[in-house]
């Protein structure tokens, strides 16, 4: 089981900002993303430099929104999917934020806000900055082939998503309407996936261990939810999860949905089983759901982004996909404004 | 260790009954008629050289160098891929599927300089063909030499 904490300090969303790649774009979520940008490479050299734009873009963003001097932040908590995640150290450099490098995969954006606020329990820090990036280009050579080589992909794969996400979050509760009350850290889950082409099958079993971990301990359970999102399972996935979580007497099919099913038109693009990356869940949260509480469309909503812990070694040496979630509860808070 | 097993055989079936199978049949037909294809477009290249004067036993020279042009210049331009996924083993297969493993390196690790990144990965995908084409070419060649 994951390990949940019910925050005795509520940590309040200060602001998200989100920017998002051209397939994204043309997504059924495109209007409620910052920035969409024209073109993939933002004219950099490399993939990797593109990437690198779109997290500092964010950091910056947020802090611009919010009115916040970055001086004044106290931790900046990033990761992303690149080697060493490179792409959140250039970001921390030009940021100049006292930085802690998370690893998660595409749990990242759960992972940093769950740490943040954990640390923000602590009244010496008030302001934590975490970002989270991904670029189809990048992954498609960090974990598979180069970007123009021709390959052909099974129904089961995904299509990592290009973007970036920023939150500024704090335990000074004047601050917003919006709060992060609870989380929960996942376990890693292994049940013996070793194809890279199926990451949801890989990771849905974490999924449903923090799920269920985390409903079984909130003592408000299902019923007090307006909505569950999962991060990048994909449309297999989250078949996945409504049938494991079934199997236990969960039923949350009624208010569950997955981030890389939401973000493309899967009917319309070319994207096979949906969206995956880092930026996945970032995205749907920053732009979709923290709108949708504070247009008052739901109080109470669960995200749990979900990471595939594989290195390109340890599937190449034929090792399993080790799964992870995490998961946080956000919540508007009822007569605040 | 046995229940772990029990555990991992069943989610392998429960992962398997919810994900699309792949669509095997269709595959292969597509495979055949655009890897025909592109066999067919190389053989007209081939006429065209000999109509133009070539040797026919030499024209296969210049209808290869074609073809890898026009890969190369189709994967430059970003067309190969979305090709290859539409024809699988259809673009993968002649020689135009060699060409784009080599041009799409090449274009990848460009970013890490001409000499450790070009130079040095440009044959990452495609060293594989190289290796155990020659190492079939070898045996090929001692039961040529000793069946005379």
């Amino acid at each position: 089981m994951g390990r949940y904490f019910n925050l005795a300090v509520p940590v309040a969303i200060i602001n998200g900002a989100t920017i998002c790649g051209p397939v994204e774009g043309k997504g059924p979520l495109s209007n409620y993303f910052d920035t969409v940008i024209e073109d993939n490479s933002l004219g950099q050299a490399s993939w990797e430099k593109a990437e690198r734009q779109l997290m500092e873009t964010v950091s910056k963003n947020v802090l611009e929104k919010s009115n916040v001097r970055p001086e004044a932040v106290d931790i900046f908590l990033a990761g992303d999917l690149l080697n060493q995640i490179i792409t959140s150290t250039f970001t921390a450099r030009t940021m100049q934020i006292p930085f802690l490098g998370l690893y998660g995969a595409c749990s990242t954006f759960a992972e940093g806000l769950a740490v943040a606020a954990l640390l923000l329990q602590n009244q010496d820090i008030s302001l934590c900055l975490t970002a989270t990036s991904s670029h189809n280009s990048t992954s498609e050579r960090q974990y598979r082939y180069p970007t123009e080589y021709g390959v052909q992909l099974p129904p089961t794969a995904q299509f990592t998503v290009t973007g970036a996400g920023a939150t500024l979050v704090t335990n000074k509760s004047s601050a917003s309407q919006i709060y992060i009350t609870a989380v929960t850290i996942g376990r890693i889950v292994d049940l013996g996936i070793k194809n890279p082409y199926e990451m949801g099958a890989a990771m849905a079993p974490a999924a449903k261990d923090t799920i269920k971990t985390h409903l079984e301990k909130d003592s408000g359970g299902l019923s007090s939810y307006d909505a569950i999102y999962t991060g990048d399972l994909g449309e297999v996935g989250k078949a996945i999860v409504i049938e494991m979580l079934q199997q236990e007497d969960i039923n949350i099919e009624h208010i569950y949905d997955d981030c890389g099913t939401m973000i493309y038109d899967l009917d319309q693009q070319n994207v096979n089983s949906g969206g995956s990356g880092c930026a996945c869940s970032a995205l749907v949260t920053l732009g979709l759901i923290l709108h949708q509480l504070r247009t008052k469309q739901a109080r109470k909503v669960l995200v749990v982004s979900t990471g595939a812990l594989l290195s390109p070694t340890s599937y190449q040496q034929k090792e399993t996909i080790p799964g992870i979630a995490h998961a946080i509860c956000i919540e508007r808070k009822e007569g605040s404004e | 260790m046995g229940k772990n097993n029990k555990v991992k055989k069943e989610y392998k079936k429960l992962s398997q009954q919810k994900s699309p199978k792949i669509p095997l049949a269709r595959n292969v037909i597509v495979a055949f008629v655009v890897g025909g294809g592109i066999c067919i477009l190389g053989q007209l290249i081939g006429e065209l050289y000999i109509s133009l004067g070539f040797d026919p036993e030499k024209a296969g020279d210049p209808t290869v160098a074609t073809l890898i042009f026009v890969a190369s210049v189709l994967t430059g331009l970003g067309i190969y891929d979305k090709f290859a996924q539409f024809a699988g083993a259809g673009t993968a297969v002649p020689v135009t599927g060699f060409a784009n493993s080599i041009v799409s390196s090449a274009m990848e690790f460009k970013s890490e300089g001409l000499v450790l990144g070009v130079g040095c990965k440009m044959f990452s995908l495609a060293g594989t063909v190289i290796v155990f084409g020659t190492v079939t070419a070898f045996f090929a060649g001692i039961i040529h030499a000793l069946l005379g």
